[in-house]
């Protein structure tokens, strides 16, 4: 059997400048194997997948090596030969099917495009293909599903219809690029079986591209890890997450939140080098804690330690032993006081005509940490809104202490709105782009505490207390990374002095290692200050490592309520059940 | 949005990449200041400026470098140039020369004052429109589409036929034509940025509607606003010196650049000089303030696409 | 769908009242009594009786409405204060000719910017999309009547004399039967509107190739050929076609100024007569006209882009 998808050295640089973007890229790929792919933002992995149908972005170029599929190096194919390669030979499932599938054209001539170009046969067999390609993803496959356009379809169909495509003319090799981002849980855990079961049956060689580990664990025979352009650890998935060898892949997995609550999320910090300004050393070493003399003469070669398990790094060895992936069990203890910082009682929340919220009750203690999960349009950013004030279309109570707060944020007296403050998802939207981060905190100061002096002083103090440098209150938010930026809105949130502070997805738009170092901080803040936090996410491990109490949400009721250890161990409610089941976790397959 | 993480596929280096860290040179002081520096580098503005700047001094200093009165017959109608008139004589016997450096005031002060007038007020009803997302805005834009309806000149022209030729009345009906194009254009740009959660944070600490306004959402149109700026300057000109054309602005023996066009239309075939010079001026101006209006709308999207990864 | 459409023309109307009302007030705005003013030196005691009588200004303000806007329904717009002819024939003599001028404008303009546009955004960056975005550029500032004395300079007097400078047409004549009247004039409207078109043709063609859609099409193994033209260029053309509504609604101003340059006999250059005589019946009417032009053609616009944007298309069912 000869590997499907072989991979030599290859080097992917930026035009014009002597920048590479990914170097040194070896793997390999058998039929009906998947191998997993690595890596956080800027570490390259979506410019490999794409190397593999002979793509390169925009301002990109080949500049080394080779990729041979199946014996053929897509070097050496001409125009019309790459194009007979793309969709027939090697396919491409995206990681939006929202945008990657033309608004303007019906389903049936997406799919029977990809049949036409590709495909042999008359035209009633490529008929009958289409058709079949579409049950083998479970989906209708009648005239009147094929005559629709993409927006008629939920975020989980059209990413079927995706798979569709991909698998349609029978390729040899599939290019996954994080396609159920964006998913929720459980069409997300369809999503992936489905497209495992097609690998296996019909012997495709899958490349997996992902930032999230868990998902990863759960798909992957193999997998590599890259890091600046560079794969920085091989190996097959029981290797890799029983035993893996290079610091960053066991950082990073120390960094992953685990919904068995074994241990506590910590992050890396600094920041991974961009392309143009990587050293010639290992690209590691600033944020390693072994790093050594030798790290900085020459980037290591691969060392291979069991059959088929590669790291770069010279202390692989010191490696397992120092560089714990498991840390101890910490308690998530703050005395959780008697005392209610805030109450919702019977609330129910309309948007125009449709009800959204169903007699929602829920307390928030005193100096405790409520999480509130559930998937989109469970209805649990409405909730949070209520709480700020931002949605006024609601009915019953919400309580600061004792006090009853009315509906908009507007009416409510200073004082209230000084004690709850929230914390947005998106760090790209929360901030003001033409002001400083100085102006911004400063704001938020003199709205609260008016006529105090020395501004700039009391700036300096609530940067330094979310662990930036106070010479940032200088910075436009946009020379600050996503994390620095998350940090300034959780620096202008206390800047309040809050006594509730709600925080609304604020890490789903982080890398993993980001999120564990705002979790951290979060957990430190709330020790020093005695906060009450209202943390909202869908993310069922993430809770583990911060909550008390959670609070499970669907279709605008909460449906089950309970500490951590009691919903995520014994969960009473079924669609908890069903949510705990569909989540994928590396430790259950360590 | 769930579990996207927006870093990826952005920054691979192939697009500008955030700097390292608060020690880096932050790009925008003001965020307008920015932009047109980053404008006057590229080639195209700096020809336009050029062009700008040139007209302007023919137009202020103009009347003070004229070697005749822009009214003194120096000599037979429709002669071509001479030692005396460097572009001849117009169909009544004036210095061509120097009746063109004496027309360039009117265009320039009425341009100016209906550009700022209604780009002034259309932002004003654009930024409350938008803002606003209830009955306001419905009855502003209303009203607007209304205005829309008539095509420029034939505002001005109903107007003028009203209530004569007043030039202030031009300056106010070329404006107010301008008013709803520019606020149907701020509108769109302040809707997207009234969505965005920095916003909603500002509602939820209370801050009063006009500081939003004002604070959070006018910072954020400049582009656009920089660029209707030079838009409706091109058009104004246009504009006005199509109506003093049409014989419907300064009244003779006023010299002005659109009625010495109309004056000696008829004789052009004999001396085109008398058209053809105040005609250059005419496009050329419009052309200046097109280049630097293109300049700045790309120096908006340098600017803009950098912050709003 | 039908719901969608039938909102628009309902708008649509209400808009043409509102304009209504202000194309009626310029009547008031007039200095001093109505008919006095119209008149101008013409005005001897029984012509100023006889205006009043027709303006119904002894009437109240509402009234002088109604029954002015009755006449417009009906196509009664009285009589022209200056040659006494009604205006309803004064302007049937010469929208034929209006129109047609903007006919053959618009079958010109719109296929030739559809295709630049997108010929320019295929050699994107390259020497001649520089060359045409400057081109475009310049005729973008340029007024309308100067393309058109530029036209005539070039073409009518010193340089080459192709075509003749003036039109020597009376209105009641039919500008078809004499096209090379036609030309330099529709040639102005053509250069007006053309980099307006082809620049957002070419813009949007540009998003279209860089979009996630085009990229799929492409790594599906699709041909060139078919990712062009069935995948961007649908996408593509829906903002051009509604600017090119828009345009097609601005000729309804810039046949003034064109007409008047080349003295063609239609509504553009009656309008400009009017004016200078105080003719105000004659203008509101054509004013009317011309709104109502606009009007439609933003609807048309509208509808264009519903019929052509699926996702519109299917959401009103």
């Amino acid at each position: 059997m000869s590997t499907a998808v072989e991979v030599r050295d290859l080097r992917i640089e930026l035009v014009g400048r002597d920048a590479d973007v990914v170097d040194e890229i070896t793997l390999e790929i058998e039929p009906g194997e998947v191998l997993g792919l690595v890596g956080e933002s800027g570490s390259g992995k979506t410019t490999v997948g794409m190397a593999l149908l002979g793509h390169v972005r925009r301002g990109g170029r080949v500049g080394g090596g080779a990729v041979v599929i199946d014996g053929r190096d897509l070097a050496e194919l001409d125009a019309s030969g790459l194009r007979g390669l793309r969709g027939g030979t090697v396919a491409y499932i995206p990681q939006d099917p929202g945008t990657a599938l033309n608004p303007a054209l019906r389903l049936r001539t997406q799919l029977r495009e990809m049949l036409d170009s590709h495909g042999a046969g008359s035209d009633g067999e490529r008929g009958a293909r289409m058709r079949e390609a579409l049950e083998e993803v479970a989906l209708p496959s009648d005239d009147a599903f094929l005559a629709r356009y993409p927006h008629q379809l939920s975020g989980g169909q059209q990413q079927r219809v995706a798979i569709a495509m991909a698998f349609a003319c029978r390729p040899n090799v599939i290019v996954c690029d994080e396609p159920t981002t964006g998913l929720d849980v459980t069409t997300q855990a369809r999503v992936l079986q489905t497209v495992r079961e097609l690998c296996r049956s019909h012997s495709v060689a899958a490349l997996y591209v992902s930032h999230d580990l868990a998902v990863v664990a759960e798909l992957a025979d193999r997998v590599a890890v890259m890091y600046a352009g560079r794969i920085v650890e091989l190996g097959t998935r029981d290797q890799l997450f029983g035993a893996a060898r290079h610091p960053y892949t066991r950082r990073l997995l120390r960094a992953v939140p685990d919904i068995q609550g074994q241990r506590a999320v910590v992050g890396i910090p600094g920041f991974a080098p961009l392309p143009g300004r990587r050293p010639d050393w290992c690209f590691f070493e600033p944020r390693c804690e072994l790093a050594t003399d030798k790290c900085r003469s020459a980037f290591p070669p691969a060392f291979e330690f069991e059959a088929g398990h590669r790291a770069r790094c010279y202390h692989a060895d010191e490696a397992v032993r120092d560089v714990p992936v498991e840390g101890g069990v910490e308690e998530v203890h703050v005395q959780r006081e008697p005392e209610l910082a805030l109450a919702i009682r019977n609330l129910d929340a309309h948007h125009g005509e449709h009800h959204t919220l169903f007699g929602v009750e829920l307390e928030v203690h005193r100096h405790e940490c409520v999480a509130l999960v559930g998937e989109s349009g469970s209805g649990k950013t409405t909730l949070a809104r209520c709480v700020a004030g931002l949605h006024k279309d609601f009915t019953g109570a919400v309580c600061l202490g004792s006090e009853e707060l009315p509906p908009a944020a507007r009416s409510r007296s200073a004082e209230a709105r000084k004690r709850i403050q929230y914390v947005f998802q998106n760090p790209y939207a929360s901030l003001n782009p033409r002001r400083t981060v100085g102006q911004t905190i400063a704001r938020q100061l003199e709205l609260f505490f008016p006529r105090q002096k020395d501004m700039g002083r009391r700036v300096g103090e609530s940067l330094e207390r979310v662990a930036l440098s106070p010479s940032a209150a200088e910075a436009y938010p946009d020379e600050l990374s996503g994390g620095e930026r998350q940090r300034v809105a959780i620096a202008r949130a206390l800047a309040a002095e809050p006594d509730l502070i709600v925080c609304d997805e604020i890490t789903s738009a982080l890398d993993v290692s980001v999120q564990a170092a705002i979790i951290d901080l979060l957990r430190e803040l709330r020790t020093e200050m005695g906060l009450s936090l209202l943390f909202i996410t869908h993310n069922l491990a993430l809770i583990r490592t911060i909550a008390d109490r959670v609070a499970v949400m669907t279709e605008g009721k909460i449906v089950e309520l309970g500490t951590t250890a009691q919903v995520l161990e014994r969960p009473s409610a079924p669609y908890t059940q069903q949510l705990l089941a569909n989540t994928p976790s590396i430790a259950a397959v360590a | 949005m769930s579990g996207q993480a927006v870093d990826t596929a952005v920054g691979v280096g192939l697009e500008v990449p955030p700097s390292a860290g608060p020690g880096a040179p932050s790009l925008q002081k003001r965020a307008w200041l920015g932009i047109l520096r980053n404008a006057l580098r590229l080639g195209r503005t700096k020809i336009g400026v050029a062009i700008v700047l040139l007209l302007i001094a023919i137009a202020l200093f103009g009347p003070l470098i004229a070697p005749h009165s822009p009214t003194a017959f120096i000599g037979v109608p429709n002669t071509g140039p001479s030692s005396d008139a460097l572009f001849g004589t117009d169909a009544l016997g004036r210095d061509v020369w120097s009746r063109f450096l004496n027309g360039g005031r009117s265009v320039l002060w009425m341009s100016v004052a209906a550009t700022l007038l209604g780009v002034g007020l259309g932002v004003i009803i654009g930024l409350v429109a938008a803002y606003a997302r209830n009955w306001l805005d419905d009855v502003l834009m209303r009203a607007s589409d209304v205005v829309l309806a008539f095509p420029q000149i034939i505002l001005a022209l109903l107007a003028v036929s009203a209530i004569g030729s007043k030039l202030w009345l031009i300056v106010v009906v070329v404006a107010i034509g301008h008013v709803p194009r520019v606020a149907r254009v701020i509108r769109a740009a302040a809707q997207e940025v009234v969505e965005r959660d920095f916003v909603k944070a500002a509602e939820a600490v209370g801050e009063k509607r006009s500081r939003i306004v004002f604070g959070e959402l006018l910072p954020n149109v400049t582009s656009p606003l920089l660029v209707e700026l030079g838009l409706r300057m091109t058009y104004s000109i246009g504009l006005i010196a199509a109506v003093s054309f049409l014989g419907l602005g300064l009244q003779p023996p006023s010299s002005d650049w659109g009625l010495m066009i109309n004056e000696n239309r008829l004789s052009i075939t004999v001396q085109a000089w008398a058209v053809v010079v105040p005609v250059i001026a005419i496009g050329l101006l419009t052309i200046g303030t097109n280049l630097i209006t293109d300049g700045i709308a790309r120096a908006a999207i340098g600017i803009d696409g950098r912050s709003n990864r | 769908m039908t719901r969608l459409i039938v909102r628009r023309l309902l708008l649509g109307l209400l808009t043409l009242w509102l304009i209504s009302l202000v194309v009626f007030a310029a009547m008031l705005a007039l200095p001093g009594d109505a008919a006095t003013a119209i008149l101008g030196r013409e005005a001897t005691p029984e012509r100023v009786a006889a205006l009043r009588d027709q303006l119904n200004l002894e009437d109240s303000v509402v009234s002088q409405y109604l029954q002015w806007i009755g006449g417009v329904i009906t196509g009664s717009f009285g009589e022209s204060a200056a040659t006494q002819q009604p205006v309803s024939e004064l302007l049937s003599e010469r929208v034929g000719n209006s129109l047609f001028l903007v006919f053959v404008a618009s079958i010109v303009a719109i296929p030739l910017s559809i295709v630049i546009g997108v010929w320019l955004a295929m050699k994107r960056d390259k020497p001649v999309d520089h060359v045409g975005s400057t081109v475009s550029l310049i005729l973008a500032a340029l007024p309308e009547f100067v393309i058109g004395l530029g036209l005539v300079l070039l073409f009518a007097t010193s340089v080459f004399q192709w075509f003749p400078a003036v039109s020597l047409l009376a209105p009641g004549e039919r500008a078809w039967e004499a096209p090379e009247y036609v030309v330099l004039p529709a040639a102005t409207l053509v250069l007006a509107v053309t980099p307006y078109i082809s620049r957002i043709m070419r813009g949007s063609m540009v998003e279209v190739l860089e979009s996630e859609y085009v990229t799929m099409a492409r790594l599906k193994g699709l041909p060139e050929r078919t990712v062009i033209w069935r995948h961007a260029v649908p996408n593509a053309i829906v903002p051009a076609i509604q600017v090119a509504a828009l345009q097609l609604a601005w000729m309804a101003g810039g046949v003034v100024l064109v007409e008047y340059v080349f003295s063609y006999p239609g509504i553009g250059q009656l309008l400009v007569e009017a004016v200078a005589n105080r003719d105000m019946l004659v203008v509101q009417a054509v004013v009317m006209l011309a709104a109502a032009v606009y009007v439609l053609m933003n609807l048309v616009a509208d509808l264009a882009t519903i019929l052509v944007t699926p996702k519109l298309r299917t959401a009103a069912r």
